[in-house]
This record gives structure tokens, sequence and C-alpha cells, in this order.
């Protein structure tokens, strides 16, 4: 595909001008009070500062969700699309666009139900962007269903005597994908942690895949909470390659030195449920991108009525 | 009857002077009958014969021998001059088998006095039961007046190669080369082309098989036949309506195509493979068609418009993102070639049942433009016409074909290319102050789009009801007005529209509607009809949302309009089935709606193309000679 802008002199007025954390921000957020949807907004923004990401250059898609709002609060470009699709429109972004930065937002349900097969081939395809799947281990915004991350026995609406299944782990299915470059986890409530996940998520060349720990204050108030209150419960995984968050030593005590390049190791992590572990799983930069594989030189009207031309002598009567 | 021996001197064979007709050439499916009907079709085109080419394909890749079922290969329509459509029966046959011909038997595809050249070492096999199915066949046969000439296909080949079974098709081009007077030299060449990923030694033996055939008729059959040849005018080229659809994309400058696999549009991503990376665009084969239609809206979102392209029910999935372009307003190309439904359906034939849920599939108001190309021609056309009105009116384009457009092969004049079809290079420059993401015009709903990368836009687009700003709104008076907005881009683009010409009379007894592949059809009817006497005349449509205008004008003038579709229509006449209750042609439910004229229709669900005969038997049901009441 061709970016004909390219061919254009290209003017980089931006050169001069410092974004404020500020500018990068919207519509007022319409989430409820305690929702942790708020604090990966901040994150965000501020990881888009801190990169002085160009606004016009820098694009919001998400799914339908409460975490789907996100890019109404952003002020970037953003495209507010549907249930379960986010990916495939973020793929057709990159395609056309890759020198534009794509963020993407999903919900649990969004991502690994309606949204699962997507999901499963965007890893694959790994083109380069940040997804985020925001697990509050419930549907949100339809009001209290259960979804494929909600604990089993936890009582929604459409469970009423509990969940019948176990959970659906995302990490051992995103360490499951061939050609999977970037897999973390993070949680809302551990800011400094949620902030260098996005940052090296960001900073991977490829699909990053990063599940974040979401409290939904209404209806699942209680899944994370003992995690919350007692740190013990969580496990960093500590590595110069992956995230290194020293402010956090003397909260998070129980840490793991783990290299992201080893992915049976990852594999083995992701299935260990009993602590909830915070870090970066797996990265592998040397992964083939879609984006650049299909990378073809671009054309000119006339060089293409040229080859056209050629093209029909073959179909010649 | 037996082959005369190949030594004695044939008599000077009888020439049959014709305007048209009509071969067929059937096998097992990887005989190779397809490839020696392409070439056949295409070598008749370049001498300067109107020439209509469909394939004849098995739904199995790979059926058992020597079942009708499996019966695969090409009806190649000859004539003086342009051919539309596949015509009504078949005047001569090559059939490698009794099984494949039978088949083709069946369907009553042969005419009564047909030519029928079969490989005869069936009725010599060993095997007794095939020489029993070759015996009940010829039996179920007989009941026509067919001319059955026996050939030693098989046996031929023999003399000058090991295995026959590669090959025969060669020899079997090389009897119809000496029957209908082809020129050898444009054959060889077109072989060469086939071939040329093989080796040399593969094109002397296929020539070498074609030459054999083409002695042995000279030597053993007894007629040929002579179709006048007019050297054209102009340069023409001659493909399918999928290569048309590919290579109008092309044209057109669209630089991505997003799709999953399904019958009959996937040969357009084929052909789209092998070509588009060097004209600067890609395939894209997405997970299923949801994915392929969020690609490409994607793409369409962040610059230049793209495509999808799909079938029934890949149309079906894509819904949901088809309402998510109309309400975001991005523009989206998405090709629909139609076949048999509901669900799997007919996966190879043609059928034109996805009008209404193309017009109205979607959930919610939807407006959008939907167009439908007649010819294969029009199928280059409407890629880059569809283009420029997805761009212009910020929508959805739906474009219309069929299986019969798809797998028709027929030459047209090689379009004069234009560099103003293809897309603007991307407008990257600063959004004005205070521009909104939907600055619609109040009379028009026209706005600008405002791609990602252009300083001080930065909207997000939202599939939720929306005002100007993309501001979310749930207040009533903002659904109504903006929902106005889309609307209105309908009607403006049927203000620039010019209404359709009639074929024949402007006032007569009958019109005939139609939209898509059968106006070739449909006009060769209306002309034998109006022979006979009637007073009848045609109308096609290539635009169905919006219509084009004028239609209630042009109907006024006839007593009675009745649209002709391959789609499913109950028959007044049927049981339990009275005007009230009728299931009506889709073409003639839309046009009842717009005009509240009394629109009758005629369709059909053969799983075949229209032949002509059975519109002028239609036409005669509702107009009886002396004229409609
Ligand atoms: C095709 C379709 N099906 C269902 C819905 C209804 N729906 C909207 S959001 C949602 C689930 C939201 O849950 P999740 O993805 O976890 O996001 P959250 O609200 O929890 O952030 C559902 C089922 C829809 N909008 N579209
Ligand atoms: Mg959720």
């Amino acid at each position: 595909m061709s970016y004909t802008c390219g061919l254009l002199p290209v003017l980089d007025q931006h050169e001069d001008h410092h974004y404020e954390m500020s500018e990068y921000e919207g519509a007022k957020a319409r989430w409820c009070p305690g929702c942790g949807d708020h604090s990966i907004l901040t994150a965000v923004q501020r990881l888009l500062a801190a990169e002085q990401l160009v606004p016009e250059q820098t694009m919001m898609v998400s799914g339908i969700g409460c975490s789907s709002r996100l890019p109404h609060y952003m002020k970037t470009y953003g495209f507010h699309g549907l249930h379960g699709r986010a990916l495939p429109v973020a793929t057709g972004i990159k395609l056309h666009r890759p020198e534009l930065t794509v963020f993407v937002t999903m919900g649990d349900g969004d991502c690994t139900s309606i949204g699962a097969g997507h999901w499963v081939h965007a890893m694959r395809y790994n083109v380069d962007m940040v997804a985020m799947m925001l697990d509050n281990g419930i549907y949100g915004l339809t009001k209290n269903q259960t979804s494929p991350t909600t604990p089993q026995g936890f009582k929604s609406n459409t469970q009423p005597y509990g969940s019948i299944l176990p959970p659906l782990n995302p990490l051992e299915v995103a360490l499951g994908i061939t050609n999977a470059s970037f897999v973390a986890q993070t949680a809302e409530w551990a800011p400094s942690h949620l902030y260098a996940t996005l940052r090296a998520a960001y900073k991977h060349k490829g699909f990053s895949f990063v599940r974040i720990l979401q409290r939904c204050p209404v209806y699942t108030p209680a899944i994370y909470q003992k995690a919350v209150q007692d740190p013990a419960r969580i496990q960093l995984l500590v590595h110069d390659d992956g995230v290194v968050t020293p402010d956090l030593d003397k909260i998070y005590q129980s840490q793991l030195h783990h290299d992201p390049r080893d992915l049976a190791a990852a594999r083995a992590l992701a299935e260990q449920t009993e602590t909830i572990k915070l870090g970066v799983f797996y990265r592998d930069p040397s992964k083939p991108r879609y984006e650049e594989t299909r990378r073809v030189a671009p054309r000119t009207p006339a060089e293409r009525v040229a080859l056209l031309e050629k093209e029909f002598a073959r179909y010649a009567v | 009857m037996s082959a005369a021996s190949a030594t004695a001197a044939p008599a000077p064979p009888k020439v049959l002077r014709v305007p048209e007709h009509t071969v067929e050439i059937v096998s097992d499916s990887g005989e190779g009958a397809q490839k020696c009907g392409q070439i056949f079709g295409a070598v008749s085109a370049k001498m300067g014969n109107g020439v209509w080419t469909v394939e004849l394909i098995p739904a199995e890749i790979q059926p058992p021998p020597r079942v009708p079922e499996g019966a695969s290969g090409n009806r190649i329509r000859l004539g003086e001059h342009a051919v539309t459509n596949w015509g009504d029966r078949t005047n001569l046959v090559i059939a490698f088998n009794e099984q494949v011909l039978l088949a083709r038997h069946r369907v009553d595809s042969l005419a009564d006095d047909a030519v029928i050249l079969i490989e005869d070492k069936w009725a010599r096999s060993e095997d007794a039961d095939i020489v029993a199915q070759w015996d009940a066949a010829m039996k179920e046969l007989s009941g026509k007046h067919y001319r059955i000439i026996p050939v030693a296909m098989e046996d031929q080949c023999l003399t000058i190669v090991d295995n026959p079974k590669k090959g025969k098709n060669m020899f079997a081009l090389g009897l119809l080369a000496r029957v209908y007077g082809r020129d050898m030299e444009r054959i060889k060449e077109q072989i060469a082309h086939a071939f040329r990923k093989k080796s040399e030694e593969v094109y002397n033996s296929n020539v070498a098989l074609l030459e054999l055939g083409y002695h042995w008729a000279e030597d053993n059959i007894d007629f040929r036949v002579e179709i006048p040849t007019h050297a054209a005018d102009k340069p023409l080229v001659v493909m399918n309506g999928n290569e048309a659809i590919g290579m109008g994309a092309i044209a057109s400058g669209m630089e991505l195509c997003a799709m999953y696999p399904i019958t009959p549009a996937t040969s357009v991503s084929h052909y789209l493979s092998e070509v588009f990376e060097k004209f600067g665009g890609i395939v894209h084969q997405a997970e299923d068609e949801i994915a392929a239609c969020g690609v490409a809206i994607g793409a369409s979102y962040a610059g230049k418009v793209a495509f999808t392209i799909t079938s029934g029910p890949g149309m079906a999935l894509k819904t949901e993102f088809l309402g998510l372009a109309v309400m975001t307003e991005t523009p989206l190309v998405l090709v629909n070639v139609q076949r048999g439904g509901p669900s799997t359906g007919l996966p190879t034939k043609v059928e034109q049942s996805d009008m209404l849920a193309a017009l109205y599939g979607q959930t919610g108001d939807s407006p959008h433009i939907v167009m439908a190309p007649a010819t294969i021609e029009e199928c280059f056309h409407i890629m880059i016409t569809a283009r420029r009105l997805a761009e212009t009116f910020r929508t959805l384009v739906m474009v219309l074909t069929d299986a019969n457009l798809a797998t028709g092969v027929s030459p047209y004049p090689k379009p004069t290319l234009d560099e103003a079809w293809q897309a603007a290079p991307l407008d990257l420059a600063p959004v004005k102050e205070g521009q909104k993401a939907y600055a619609w015009n109040k009379d028009t709903g026209l706005s600008d789009r405002i791609i990602p990368g252009r300083p001080g836009g930065m909207f997000t687009l939202t599939g939720l009801s929306h005002d100007e700003g993309s501001k979310v709104a749930y207040s009533s008076g903002i659904h109504q007005h903006s929902s106005a907005m889309r609307s209105r881009k309908i009607a403006v683009l049927q203000s620039l529209l010019v209404p359709p010409t009639v074929y024949g009379e402007e006032s007569g007894d009958l019109l005939v509607v139609g939209w898509g592949s059968t106006k070739g059809a449909i006009e060769e009817a209306v002309d034998r009809a109006r022979k006979e006497g009637l007073k009848v005349s045609s109308l096609h449509l290539r635009f169905l949302s919006p219509l084009e205008p004028g239609l209630k004008d042009i109907f006024k003038k006839f007593k009675k309009v009745m649209t002709v579709e391959i789609n499913y229509s109950d028959e007044i006449g049927d049981p339990y089935i009275n005007e009230e209750n009728r299931r009506r042609g889709q073409l003639s439910i839309l046009l009842r709606n717009a005009t509240l004229v009394d629109v009758d229709c005629w369709g059909r669900v053969p799983g075949e193309p229209l032949r002509p005969m059975s519109i002028v038997d239609a036409i005669r049901g509702r107009v009886p000679r002396g004229g409609a009441k």
C-alpha cells in the first residue's frame, strides 16, 4: 500500500511544541466514581505526554463496553467501533497508515468472548500496536453479566447461582498463539506499574497485549480486593528487558526475576494463578510484523495507468 | 455409427453457414475440458466472433469419475455479432464420457438436433458395468434427434503419446479448430501462453495432439460450421467479470482488498493476489468476513477507500460493520458476487436473491448506495464509480454482481484509462479552526471527511448516535437530524442521475424491467418477441439505491410492467397464492414501493443463467397476441 502523503513534503511543525498532559485530554470521563478505567486513562495520557506523541498521529481504537469509551476522553484521533471488533479496524488503519501510533482498548467480554477470534489472529499478525484489555471480570456496560474471565462461582445477572465455568486465562491463551511477541499483565491500582508496563508495550515493535486488571466498583468490587489489600498476593516479574518499578519494591516484596525471552517459563508462570503476577511475561522483538511483510512500494497514478495498460495487453483480443 | 477409417479419401464436408452456434465441451473434472473451452473461446474472439463463455462447474473438487454430477467444462456461444448471454441450447457437444453427457442432456442443455462427438472407448470397455451404463445412456439419449458421432479419442492420442489422459483436451481442441475453421497459429499462441510455466516438451506434445485432432476431423467429420467474423473497429479485451472487477479496483486507485474466501467471489482475490502488489495494493485474507470488513473500514477511515468482496453468506456476517460504515460515514466499497441462497445455498450457481438483504439487511435506518453492473465491461467501470461515490458521499457503496458475470467470459472494448479515476493523494493539511467531524450541509447532508494525521482534527468517530461534532448524543432531536442528513445524501445522488433509456419502443403493451447480469438475455428475448409482433420493450437498472429517476413516467407508457429476475417469486395460480399473499420478485417489490405501479414479476431460480427462450415464454404468457388487457 502506498502512503501518498509520503510523496508530499513533510512539514515538521511539531518540533518546538511541547505537549502538556492536558493537551491529550478529551471529553470529561463519565465512568463511575472509583472505576479503575480512570486510572488507566491517566496512565495513557501520561505516557503520551512523556513520549511527546503527536496527537494527530496517534489513534485510539476501541470496541464497545465501559472501557471502550476511552477514545472519547482523549484528544487524539479515535475510532469507537463495534463490540468485539476493535482489532480488525486497528489492523486496517495500520496496514494503510503504518506511521500512525495505535492504541486499542477492549473489555474482557470484548476481547476474550465476542472478539476472541480477532484477538487470536491479531496476536498472530503481530501488527505494531498496544492492545489493552481492561479486565474487570464482568460485562460492565450491559450491567452485570458473566464474562469469560469471571471467577467461577461469582454470581451475576445471567448466572445468578454462580459462574458455571472456570475462568478463561487470557495470558495462557495469548502465550499459546504462534507469533505472539509481547504479553504482559498489570493492574490499575498499581499506577506506576501500569505506567511502566504500558511504556514497555509502547516501546515494543509488534502487537503488545496487555491485560490490565481493573476493578469495577459496582459489579465486581470484590474480585481483586484481597490482592489490593494484601500485596503479598501479588508477585512482580522483574527484568531489565521487562518492567522494573523500584518505587514498588517496598510494597511488593514478592518478586521474581523472569527473562521475558523465555517462553516456556512465561507459559509456566501464566498457569500459576495462586498469586497474581504482574510484569512482562514474554517479549520477542524479532517476530515478523504483518504490516512490514505486506509493505509494498507505492505507485503514482501515472505509474499505475502504465502498468494497467500492460495488464490489459495480456487480455487483448 | 462407426468412424470412417482415416485412410479413406474424405468427401468435401458440408458447410453450415450460421449467424451463431453454441458449443459445449464436458469431461470429468480434471480432464482439461475447461482449458480447451477457454482457448477455443479466446481464439474465436480474436478472430472476430462475438463470444460468451461460461464455466460448467461441479460443486465438488474431486467428484468420482464418470458420474453426471461431476460434469465439468465450458459452454461457448459464438456469434457473428456481439454475444451478450449464454443463449438457449447447445448445437455441438464434445463429451469425454457418456455420463457427463447425460448431465447436460438432463438439464435440457442440448438442442434437439445437437451434434455430439463422444469418446467411445467406454462402449468397448472390458468392464461389463461400464458397457451397461453406456448402453443405458444411449437409450436415454435416443428420445432426441441428436446426431451422435463416436470418436476413439484416447486410441488416437495413444498413437503419439503414452498417457492419453493428459492432452485429450488438446485433441478435442483440434476437432473444434477444424469444424469451426479456427486459426491454428492463434491457437498455438494460446497454448504457449497457457503452458508458459511448463517445459517446451509439454508445449510440443500439446501441439502435436492439437494437430492430430485437426487432421482426424478433416478426414472423418463430414461438416463444417462457418460463422461470419468481423474485425473489431476498436481494440478489445476478453476476461471474466471477476477479473474485470479486480482490474476496475486497480484502475480506481484502491489499494486494499480485504476478503475471506467464498465462491463465486474468491476469484477476484485470486486475480488480485497475483498482480495487486505491483500496483501498490494488497489483498488481505482476514480470519473471517467480519474481520475483512473491519480491516477495510479501518483502512478507509485512515485514508484511501478500501473494498471488501464476498458472496451472500459473507455479506450477512458483515452486516453490523456495514451499518458502522454508514453511521460513521466511512466510505467503503463492498462487492457481493451473488450465488444461490438462503444459507449455503447453491455455492457455484447464479442467483439475484440478495438485493433486499443488500438494501435493507442492516439494522436501524442505514441509507447507502447499491449498484449492479449488467455486463462484464460494466464490472470494470462500476468499481471506479463505486470508489468515487463512496468518497464523495462518505458512505457505503454496494456492488451486486453474480456468478453469471463472475464466470462468464466475453470481449469488450478496451477502456481508455484515466489517471483521474484514481483516488487523490491523502490530504494531511491542518483542519480549519472550528471544523466539525461531520459538518453536514443542511440541504445535502454532505460533509468533508477528516482523516487521522491532520492537525487540529482529533475527532473520535463512533457508531453511537452523535451530533456534528461526533459527540455521543442520545437526544431525540439530534438522532432525527443526523438520520435525515445520512438519508438526504441518497436523494442528492438521485438528483444527479439521468433517467434510464428504454430498449425498444418507448410505449407498448409490456415493459420488462431487469437488473444485473440478465440484461443480455432480456434484450435478446425482447428482440425475438418483437419479431413475433409483440409490443414489448425493456429497461435495465444499474442503480438500486437510489433508484434511477423518472421510472414512473416510463412505466406509465406501458399497459403492463413486469420484472424478470433470477430470484424466487410465487406465481398466481399456485396453491394458496393470491394477489395479497404473493411473495414477489425483489426488484418488483422495490419498484412497486417507489412508483405505486402494479409491477408484476417473473422469476426463476434454476441455478443457471436465464435462457432467452424462457424469457420469451414468460413474455408471451403476459402479453397475449393482440395486446395486453
Ligand atoms: C453485537 C453486540 N452484542 C452485544 C452488545 C451489548 N454489549 C455492549 S458492551 C457488552 C459487554 C461489555 O463487557 P466488556 O467487554 O467486559 O466491557 P466493560 O463494559 O466491562 O468494560 C455487551 C454484551 C453489543 N453492543 N453488540
Ligand atoms: Mg468487562
